[in-house]
């Protein structure tokens, strides 16, 4: 028999493939079935949100921040309000930084409930999917009832939240708590002791604490092989450190690990729901500095000045002192940043996003090389990518 | 918190020497600028030192300014969660000179130094794969430079004729129009017309 040459092959994965998150095209080298080289080719979904808000006056940037990652909106907005509020030298009243911790971990767990099902979904477990996009429909009632939109919410504005929320919805949410420790309960019978789904994550995509921080991973990837660092507790900002709530931290640092962390998350979160909700802070919900924030439309009726801030507003914006500041948040992916670089006039000269996926999707060859075909796929359903603040 | 920044600040500067060039505190970051051709020194040494530790690069981004000699402000975000420190390390470059790559100390740097390349157009020596990352394939320019328009050069439509997707030069049909709500009072650079009286009346005034 003559000797044949046996040339590796490759596959190109994706654009247009359910278990690519969205757009990511992965060209893999494939020795056999095993991974050889994994080159992902991202930026199809690139809209120039940093160019495009070099041209925005600081108001009007805020918007950019929801479209970013789709599956959290709110949390993006909170580390460019941060970093705006930085520069200008104030800060929300209590009642806003309150509201915005509220949603802050809703926000959380409308990531992870994302997460968590396509996740399940991608290793082949269709019933979480249907189970927790129920509750994430409850979810996004809860930011239409607070600002009019499911999704992209434009709530998180520079000086506090965009409108205060009513009490009875915070009744509501409070109410709501208990049943959704219910749906995660649920949801845990169904994958964590499974067997089929052990299979397929558990010493799937091995990581250790110092590749994480060489690979720049943070959030819940880096806490998942160990390192117990959340900005929440280490760098608190928006008064986190009022409240009381754990981090939970695996060892392993594979897919299975980087579930289960996600899954505790979400329980730590409806903690933190619970006391924001029961030391709700009362007062007003934005900065009383009309500079920054509209003043009310009653006031309006009958306050020149007051017409005359809104009008400012709105055209021409506020003047941010020159400078830069870099503000970051413990977003439900990572460590989300903005850094502002100012001129002094209303619009940022500079506007870089830091994107926590950017870091670990970077890791995909790290991760996969060795592994099957299919374990591409739990790495990349692990550890956690959306495309819009990939691609920016 | 600030005085600890100033400290660290200091003592990165002392050891460090001329390579660092300007160290502040401001709004309780921690800020070195320092010579291009040290930055692998520095990098290392923010890394390894006992009391820097600054073990994870979270971004790599470019800054542009025009009407700079050397242009292009390069800006690394480093965080040590040891010592619970962030620092910002800046050095500048212009559109010849290309900066050492720091993915031998850190892979995080890859990507995040192939988004400076496609962007700014600002290379680096030693990268292992500096293609572009976020524009299309065969893109042009490099975006992020205040040089290039808002709207770009090239647009993408699918013909139905063709049945394929076409690329046009671009055309507006609007004229692109950026409205300046700066103050005129507060904006205005040069003198108006009739300022100068002013001034003459003080120094008549004085004599």
């Amino acid at each position: 028999m003559a000797e044949s040459q046996i040339k590796n092959f490759n596959i190109n994965f994706g654009p247009q493939h359910p278990a690519a998150h969205g757009v990511l095209r992965l060209v893999l080298e494939m020795d056999g079935e095993v991974v050889e080289r994994a080159d992902p080719h991202i930026g199809l979904l690139h809209r120039g949100t940093e160019k495009l808000i070099e041209h925005k006056t600081y108001v009007q940037a805020v918007g950019y921040f929801d479209r970013l990652d789709y599956s959290s909106p709110q949390n993006q907005e909170h580390a460019f309000a941060l970093a705006t509020e930085k520069l200008l030298g104030i800060q929300a009243p209590a009642r806003g930084q309150a509201i915005r911790v509220l949603y802050a971990e809703i926000g959380r767990l409308l990531n992870h409930l994302m997460n968590i099902c396509a996740f399940a979904m991608d290793v082949g477990a269709m019933t979480p999917m249907l189970w927790g996009f129920e509750h994430r429909e409850k979810l996004m009632e809860f930011c239409e009832r607070a600002c009019g939109a499911r999704m992209h919410m434009h709530y998180f504005r520079p000086g506090g939240v965009a409108l205060d929320v009513p009490q009875e919805l915070l009744d509501d949410i409070y109410e709501w708590t208990p049943s959704f420790l219910t749906i995660v309960d649920d949801m845990e019978t169904l994958l964590t002791e499974n067997r089929i789904f052990k299979q397929r994550t558990v010493d799937i995509g091995v990581i250790n604490a110092e590749q994480c921080q060489d690979w720049g991973f943070t959030g819940a990837n880096l806490r998942a092989s160990g390192v117990a660092w959340d900005l929440r507790k280490a760098q608190p900002y928006d008064g986190y450190e009022k409240y009381e709530f754990q981090i939970p931290v695996g060892t392993n640092g594979d897919c299975y690990d980087r579930y289960l962390i996600r899954m505790l998350e979400m329980r730590e979160s409806v903690k933190i729901i619970r006391q924001v909700i029961e030391n709700m802070p009362i007062g007003p919900a934005k900065s009383i500095d009309h500079k920054v924030t509209p003043p009310k439309r009653s006031e309006m009726k009958h306050s020149m000045e007051a017409l005359i801030h809104h009008f400012k507003l709105y055209t021409e914006g506020f003047k941010v002192p020159a400078g830069e500041a870099y503000a970051a948040v413990e977003a439900p992916k990572g460590e989300f940043a903005v850094y502002l670089v100012s001129d002094g006039t209303n619009k940022p000269y500079r506007c870089k996003i830091r994107a926590p996926g950017f870091a670990s999707l970077q890791a995909t060859e790290f991760l996969s090389k060795g592994h099957m075909l299919a374990d591409v796929v739990a790495n990349i359903g692990s550890v956690d990518v959306v495309f819009g603040e990939i691609d920016r | 918190m600030d005085q600890a920044l100033k400290e660290l600040g200091g003592y990165i500067r002392d050891t460090l020497g001329s390579s660092v060039e300007d160290m502040g505190v401001r709004l309780g970051e921690l800020t070195i600028t320092i010579r291009r051709d040290d930055l692998l020194k520095v990098m290392k040494f923010l890394k390894d030192d006992a009391n820097c530790q600054f073990l994870t690069l979270l971004d790599v981004c470019g800054v542009d300014y025009p009407d700079d000699d050397e242009r292009f402000e390069i800006v690394y975000h480093m965080l040590s969660m040891t010592h619970n420190n962030r620092i910002r390390v800046k050095l500048r470059t212009d559109e010849d000179t290309p900066v050492d790559s720091v993915t031998g100390l850190f892979n995080a740097a890859n990507w995040w130094e192939r988004e400076v390349w496609d962007m700014f157009g600002v290379a680096f020596n030693d990268h292992p794969d500096l293609r572009r990352i976020l524009t299309d394939y065969g893109f042009e320019g490099h975006p992020l430079r205040k040089d290039f328009p808002l709207t770009g050069y090239i647009e993408v439509r699918y013909d139905d004729e063709q049945k394929r997707i076409v690329y046009e030069p671009v055309k507006l049909t609007q004229e692109f129009r950026t409205f300046d709500f700066l103050s005129p009072w507060e904006g205005v650079q040069r003198m108006l017309p009739g300022d100068e009286k002013a001034e003459d009346a003080t120094e008549e005034e004085a004599k």
